[in-house]
């Protein structure tokens, strides 16, 4: 195991350059080199978090201290799943013209992509914070521990990448079936409602979507003023870890079979 | 010892509903028990061997599974059944065109295709002069990579691929790339890198071309090898049976 790991460093080592060079072209690509490109994807999120807390604080009267920042924290979180792992399920298919044609390690493109969710992401969580601030969230030493969280969300992230480009590159239909599944998991991810009106089993129940449980821990740290417990910490390191490991078997057994269907 | 050895290599394909359908309808021909999977031999037992420095030309018409073969070999695919042994680092130009990127410029297409093939960053520092000079690009460098013309992107993957000097070289159909004056300088360029000693294998419908060039020649007909051996007498006998047909 040590062993596999070891030799997996090398190679990443030794396709650095190629994995700058696809850092650079994804990030050229998604921004198209325009000033709004990169401005957008900013703006993106702020408006879609104005419109939901205006609906939801005019609308539906929701009225609980901070409910803005809590919206975010689940909005940021949600739209870094849903980014990276949409752009890790097309990585494959989008590179087909190349995987098919060069003898390549096929998950630098998933790593790519993520890289450049990642730059995305970091920038909204900036503002985040910013927003916090304004909002009189009082900073503390406690936050830098939102980096626990930020790393098994990316680990997590990686490992659906890698299951569902392998399935898109077999079932093609996957793309519109993922779509609706992320609708349902905004949904189940409690991004705009508050969970403790419901019975305390049912809000167990929630703890079974890796997303709520990534979620939560932003929003203990930056609301609640506490450090979830190891029960949680434990439950982020078994959800990225088994996406990780799914995902990397698959790529392990059916790596050179993915040809057959590009 | 020999730089390439192939024993009974196939190479087989999934083909019908399976790829072209999609998760709802797998789901729904499994409950019904319609689904049905075909197999389809792509390459289907070949062997053959090569020494250093010699020159296969393979023959064959369109989807004989040539270019399967080349893939295989090129470590792309992995054969279904048999054994290879391919020693060398390879340099493949398997269809040029492919595989850049239509938004991005000349120059960063350019170190995006060296690092896909295996180069280092300073290498490509030190050479992309060379490259862009070679394929005559110098007014394009800072163009859009969609906004060049079909015969300057094979001229720019050309010089690209060519750079290195391989031990195993592997062309598809590529020696007739860019215009008479490019065509030319690409096959002097070629002939020096096979010259040098690399084991070739080509891939050609020109047997006039194969008939110049090649010290052995491996004819396929829908996967099957038909036969392996000295260039004339193949040659000899793949023109008979094509004027059969």
């Amino acid at each position: 195991m040590i062993e596999a790991i070891r030799s997996q460093i090398v190679q990443l080592k030794k396709h650095k350059f190629l994995f700058e060079e696809l850092v650079k072209r994804d990030f050229k690509k998604k921004y198209k080199r325009t000033v709004l490109g990169m401005l957008w994807s900013l703006i993106s999120p702020l408006m879609q978090l104005l419109v939901m807390s205006v609906v939801f604080t005019h609308f539906f009267g929701q009225h609980k201290p901070h409910y803005t920042i809590y919206l975010f924290a689940g909005n940021l979180t949600y739209s870094f799943f849903k980014d990276s792992t949409n752009g890790g399920m097309n990585s494959l298919m989008q590179n087909a013209g190349i995987i098919t044609k060069i003898n390549l390690p096929k998950y630098m493109f998933l790593l790519s992509k993520n890289v450049a969710s990642l730059i995305n992401f970091g920038l909204t969580l900036i503002i985040f914070l910013v927003f916090a601030a304004v909002d009189g969230v009082v900073f503390h030493f406690r936050f830098l521990m939102l980096l626990y969280p930020i790393v098994c969300l990316i680990i997590f992230n990686i490992g659906c990448g890698f299951i569902l480009s392998a399935l898109f590159v077999i079932f093609k239909d996957i793309q519109y079936l993922y779509d609706i599944f992320t609708l349902m998991l905004m949904y189940l991810s409690a991004i705009f409602y508050y969970t403790d009106s419901y019975p305390e089993n049912i809000q167990r129940l929630f703890y079974l979507n890796p997303l709520y449980v990534y979620i939560t821990y932003m929003r203990h740290i930056v609301l609640d003023g506490y450090i979830p417990g190891l029960a949680t910490h434990a439950l982020c390191l078994i959800y990225a870890f088994g996406a990780l490991a799914i995902g990397a078997l698959i790529y392990k057994k059916y790596n050179y079979k993915f040809m057959y269907y590009m | 010892m020999s730089k390439i050895e192939l024993n009974d290599v196939s190479v087989s394909y999934i083909v019908g509903d399976f790829s072209n359908v999609g998760l709802k309808d797998v789901i729904i021909q499994k409950i019904k028990g319609t689904y049905t999977q075909k197999e389809f031999l792509a390459v289907d037992h070949v062997t053959f061997s090569l020494d250093e420095g010699e020159l296969l030309g393979i023959v064959g018409s369109n989807g004989a599974g040539k270019s399967t073969l080349l893939k295989v070999i090129s470590g792309i695919m992995r054969p279904t059944n048999g054994t290879m042994a391919v020693n060398g680092s390879i340099a493949s130009l398997l269809e040029l065109g492919t595989g850049f990127d239509g938004d991005l410029t000349v120059k960063e297409n350019t170190f995006l295709r060296g690092a896909m093939l295996g180069y280092t960053r300073e290498f490509m520092n030190e050479t992309y002069k060379s490259i862009i000079d070679f394929a005559e690009l110098q007014d394009f460098e800072d163009r859009k990579f969609s906004h060049l013309s079909s015969g300057m992107k094979s001229r720019l993957a050309f010089s690209i691929a060519c750079l290195v000097k391989p031990e195993i070289l592997i062309l598809d159909e590529v020696l007739s790339v860019g215009d008479g004056a490019f065509r030319k300088k690409s096959e002097d360029k070629m002939f020096e890198i096979i010259k040098g000693g690399a084991t070739t294998l080509l891939v050609s419908h020109s047997i006039s071309q194969i008939r110049r060039m090649a010290t052995k020649v491996l004819w396929l007909d829908k996967g099957k090898q038909i036969a392996f051996g000295d260039t004339k007498e193949i040659c000899d006998k793949y023109e008979a049976f094509l004027k059969t047909k």
